[in-house]
């Protein structure tokens, strides 16, 4: 009450006491978020390597990006990615909501059971997935071997088209619990008098199903697609395990192309103005994202 | 009258029936759904069953050509053999893995609380900019940034410390900890602290003795969150740890996977794998209602 702070008035004080409260947030977010998000800028226009002088190269990084067979064959495999492993999530998603939507029996050990894998880390998913997948020792060749489906074991992760397919089966396996609760949540908000009306119209499951469901929840359903398109864009953790980037380098995500770069080939200004390239992709995607979810509040 | 009574009395009758097939068609359906329920079930369970149940496979039946369904002995020694790799073994590994979530989960809560508290119940002069420049790196992949973190810590000499890569995620953690955080404190009746404050107690003390109780439901699921995530991130621990020693068990994981002289030993690379998803799974049972609202809350409001 003496010093320095007494002489404060009351409101005064309270105004410091919030700035107070919120600045350790604001300087964590500063320092190792806003800071580092200005040097990803600066450092796209420098040749930056890990020990030497740095240099002013100007758009040189930007130039070459263009002239990268692997960084444009990176974004093409990750939007083919991308393109293929949302449609399974989504419409497996949405069959698991619609199975666990009513409260039966059991119900909510079911709706544990599909959520699990997603609270499981995405690297140690694809461990489980790259043994179970091997020639040698994997069960998955075993099985198909004992049910007379296959002749030898199968190398799953040699041919391009196969290690997309066991990918996508792996991700959708961890990723579609997610996709349930959310779609879960807004199958659960429609109010059950709209489709006991509907009964008594006399309307089947398909009339439901497009004409109240799918309607009432376009912002659910949008915002479950862009999070799950959002994650794909963003792949790393299963093609540096699963595939390690192969066959003939045709799984490497544009994540993946940035850490080569950055962190094994060490040209870290190179790494950079591809970060602002993935940064450009994301800041469009998360817009899109805004806008569905604006426009019908 | 006999006309009219005879018309109705096969209705009735239809009726009837018509009622009772409809309880057995909806009898018939729910049996199918639970079998379908059932299956499903069982496919998601099945990688996590199966690599537990080879872990408890001797280490010479784990290599087993092909594979045997299942282990004809029960033992441990796959996880035993999890101490031959790296210079601790993999109690070292699990040790950072623990020292890291820890500091992220109380770096987190300590500083979503103070913020949220400040952003729910503060007025001050550029609030609201702070708030969304707080909540717009949300916006913002923590991939894109990775690069200049890594010289940052390098510069600062926290890179290949457990420390600096608990720093970063603390901070990943922040936007979702700050708006869940700011939320719960609006949702407690501003007349409690203002009586509180009007007998004369600081704000710190008021935040301390009384308000945490009254949001820890929002405390337990930022708590949640940051261990589950640390726990379990791994491209950031790949970059930032050069040190073998200083893995995490993610990435101490892809070690073991890479084998020791081109052999991969796979029973104690499941081994290795239960052990990282053991905690993850035990958290999420015991709190899941808080996981769960938080996902949703987090998903759907930002």
């Amino acid at each position: 009450m003496t010093f320095g702070l007494g002489s404060l008035s009351w409101e005064q004080r309270r105004k410091l006491t919030g700035l107070l409260f919120v600045l350790p947030t604001v300087l964590f977010v500063t320092v190792f978020f806003i800071i580092p998000l200005a040097m990803t800028v600066f450092m796209s226009f420098h040749d930056w390597p890990l020990i030497g002088e740095q240099s002013w190269i100007g758009t040189t990084n930007y130039t070459e990006l263009a002239n990268d067979r692997q960084f444009l064959k990176s974004l093409d495999f990750t939007f083919r990615y991308t393109l293929f492993v949302t449609p399974p999530i989504f419409i497996l998603g949405f069959i698991l909501a619609s199975l666990v939507r009513h409260q039966i029996r059991f119900i909510g050990i079911y709706r544990t059971i599909f959520f699990l894998p997603v609270v499981i880390g995405l690297g140690v998913s694809s461990l489980i997935w790259v043994w179970m997948l091997d020639q040698r020792v994997g069960i998955f060749n075993k099985m198909l071997l004992d049910l007379d489906l296959i002749a030898k074991p199968q190398l799953f992760l040699a041919k391009p088209a196969t290690a997309m397919n066991v990918i996508i089966l792996s991700v959708v396996w961890k990723t579609v619990g997610f996709t349930m609760i959310l779609l879960l949540a807004g199958l659960q908000s429609i109010p059950d008098e709209l489709y006991e009306s509907a009964d008594v119209d006399g309307a089947g499951y398909f009339r439901k199903l497009f004409y109240i469901t799918l309607p009432l929840m376009r912002r659910t359903i949008a915002l479950a697609l862009i999070l799950s398109v959002i994650g794909s864009v963003l792949a790393f953790d299963q093609f540096y395990i699963i595939t390690r980037g192969g066959p003939r380098n045709s799984t490497i995500s544009i994540v993946y192309w940035i850490f080569n770069n950055s962190f094994t080939y060490w040209k870290m200004g190179y790494g950079s103005a591809m970060s602002i390239v993935l940064l450009g992709i994301l800041v469009a995607l998360s817009s899109i994202q805004y806008y569905v979810l604006r426009e019908r509040v | 009258m006999t006309s009219l009574h005879l018309r109705n009395r096969p209705a009735e009758a239809g009726a009837l029936t018509q009622q009772q097939r409809r309880r057995i068609r909806q009898r018939a359906l729910l049996l199918l759904k639970y079998f379908v329920l059932t299956g499903l079930a069982l496919l998601f369970l099945f990688p996590i069953a199966w690599s537990f149940l080879n872990s408890l496979k001797t280490p010479a039946e784990s290599l087993a050509v092909p594979p045997t369904y299942l282990p004809t002995a029960i033992v441990f020694d796959n996880y035993a053999q999890l101490e031959a790799f790296g210079n601790y073994g993999i109690i070292g590994h699990v040790e950072n893995s623990t020292i890291v979530a820890l500091l992220t989960v109380v770096g987190s809560l300590v500083l979503s609380t103070l913020g949220g508290y400040g952003f729910a119940r503060f007025n001050f002069p550029g609030k609201n900019l702070l708030f969304i420049m707080v909540l717009s790196t949300m916006m913002i992949p923590f991939q894109s940034i990775l690069i200049p973190l890594f010289v940052m810590l390098v510069r600062f000499e926290l890179n290949d410390t457990l420390i600096g890569l608990a720093l970063v995620y603390i901070t990943f953690q922040l936007p979702f900890g700050i708006f869940l955080m700011r939320n719960s404190f609006l949702a407690v009746p501003k007349e409690i602290e203002e009586a509180a404050l009007l007998d004369g107690c600081s704000s710190l003390s008021l935040l301390y003795r009384m308000m945490l109780r009254l949001v820890l439901p929002g405390i337990v699921t930022v708590a949640i969150f940051a261990f589950i995530n640390s726990w379990n991130e791994f491209l950031a621990a790949l970059i930032f740890m050069s040190d073998q020693d200083k893995f995490t068990l993610p990435v101490f994981l892809t070690l073991v996977r890479s084998g020791i002289y081109g052999t991969v030993d796979w029973g104690a690379l499941q081994a290795g794998v239960i052990v990282a998803i053991f905690p993850c799974l035990l958290v999420f049972l015991l709190l899941q209602r808080y996981y769960i609202n938080g996902l949703i809350g987090g998903a759907v409001n930002n």
